[in-house]
């Protein structure tokens, strides 16, 4: 057995009454909000403990969550990406989806303004291969009732005209081509002159006299007299004019009021009908287009 | 014991005095008790501390640290428990003059009424350094002072008492 030293025995005997003592003041002792002090001592004993126990624990969660837990990010940020190339594909057809029911809706509500004239709205479905002349193609035949020489219109303003008719398919000879032509006047002064493809974006209005009061910005409008379109449907606005010293005729640019470049959805004019003024629709109250079927397009109107 | 550099008692010139039975005990109730009696008669009586003198003397006397804490540890218990100050602050601070005195006494000679004197001025004023630490500090009562100019005449007091008191209690130990 180690014998003691009696001084150390001393110092161990004093250690363990002070100790003994300082325990009874800690229990007996209380702090502010009566909390006792032993209590008070306890809790600052035990809380660094417990600040570096939650460091570490915390460190060795952002140490799982910022290594080991990314083994896996590599693949998933793929596949988020593959995701993310999807649905800007998915965005991209249903802004298109937004735009065609837009411009459904506007044909809806122009057919529903002008019911005495019987149209039908077609889609188009191709161009014409050869790059001098303007022709389209559009999704309804024979068997929708489209005959040749069949006017097709949008509702901002005239396209051209069917030149060609097959089972399912129509072909269509825009107004900027240099074949086609329709009867036209000035609006107001009524002044008529037919207005022609130029094979460019610009058409032309012949015949108006050098006498001719004509200001850029004027409206032309279908005369009628062609026997194609009804009367004033728009055709186009004077773009410029250029007075012609050598002719008695001035020569008029017109911008074409349908975009003829970007046609989608068309209406073909199903009769000659001459049609009311426009009204002005109200699209509140302009009723809901359904959505045309991919391969048929808008449905027929009466 | 064979290790001659270990402390193993008082050193040899130095004589460890026994007491009749019962005197430690009757000593220390009868300074408990005219420590709480008075002061209620006399103002000046404030400033004694006779249960310290009673444990420096026993202390000093017996020269065994281990009996000099333990009897210092007991004084201190019973003057907390007669007083208003939580138990254990009385008590430690004479625990610490009941081990440091015997510790003193067991290698120089105590029994010189100017070396009685100059310890018991030396011990008031540690213990009272002790209860200030230990309110201060543990209990934060803001208001404990080391050293004032009272409790130095205080100490002086108390020394001036020891030196009548110690040869008192002197007449109470047992012939070696």
């Amino acid at each position: 057995m180690i014998a003691v030293p009696s001084r150390h025995k001393s110092l161990t005997l004093l250690a363990g009454v002070i100790v003994a003592q300082l325990l009874l003041l800690a229990v007996q002792i209380k702090r502010d909000q009566q909390v006792r002090l032993i209590r008070v001592w306890a809790v600052e004993l035990m809380s660094p403990v417990q600040r570096l126990t939650s460091w570490m624990i915390d460190d060795l969660g952002n140490f799982w969550g910022g290594y080991v837990g990314l083994r896996h990010a590599r693949q998933d940020n793929q596949a988020l990406r593959a995701q993310l190339d999807n649905l800007k594909i998915r965005n991209a057809e249903l802004e298109s989806r937004a735009l065609e029911a837009d411009r459904l809706s506007g044909l809806l509500n122009f057919r529903d303004s002008h019911t005495e004239v019987p149209m039908l709205a077609a889609r188009v479905i191709g161009a014409s291969p050869d790059s001098s002349s303007m022709v389209v193609f559009i999704n309804r035949g024979s068997h929708d009732g489209i005959r040749r020489d069949m006017g097709v219109i949008t509702p901002d303003g005239v396209v051209g005209k069917i030149i060609a008719v097959y089972s399912d398919t129509s072909q269509v000879l825009l107004l900027g081509d240099k074949e086609s032509g329709v009867g036209a006047l000035l609006a107001g002064s009524r002044t008529q002159g037919p207005v022609k493809g130029t094979g460019e974006p610009r058409l032309s209005l012949d015949y108006i006299s050098n006498d001719e009061k004509v200001t850029v910005g004027q409206q032309v409008l279908t005369s009628g007299q062609d026997r194609i379109f009804p009367k004033d449907l728009p055709v186009g606005t004077v773009a410029e004019i250029m007075p012609d010293r050598k002719s008695p005729f001035m020569r008029i640019r017109i911008t074409p009021a349908a975009h003829l470049d970007r046609l989608e959805e068309v209406l073909v004019l199903l009769s000659r009908q001459e049609m009311t003024p426009k009204k002005e629709t109200d699209a509140s109250t302009a009723p809901v287009i359904t959505q045309p079927s991919a391969t048929k397009g808008p449905a027929v109107a009466q | 014991m064979e290790h001659s550099d270990v402390y193993v008692g008082p050193e040899p010139h130095i004589e460890v005095y026994k007491y009749y039975g019962g005197v430690v005990p009757v000593a220390v109730v009868v300074a408990l008790l005219l420590q709480a009696f008075f002061p209620v008669y006399f103002r000046w009586a404030g400033y004694l501390e006779l249960p310290l003198l009673v444990t420096l003397y026993f202390a000093l006397s017996k020269r065994n640290p281990s009996s000099g804490l333990l009897l210092g540890m007991v004084v201190g218990l019973l003057q907390d428990s007669l007083s208003r100050t939580p138990l254990g602050l009385y008590g430690i601070a004479k625990t610490l003059v009941g081990f440091v005195a015997s510790s003193i006494g067991a290698r120089i000679d105590v029994e010189h009424p100017i070396a009685r004197f100059l310890l018991t001025v030396a011990f008031y004023l540690f213990h009272h350094a002790v209860f200030s630490v230990t309110s201060r500090f543990l209990l934060a009562q803001r208001n404990a002072v080391y050293f004032t100019m009272p409790i130095l005449i205080a100490s002086v007091v108390n020394a001036i008492i020891a030196i009548a008191l110690f040869p008192l209690l002197d007449r109470f130990r047992r012939p070696s």
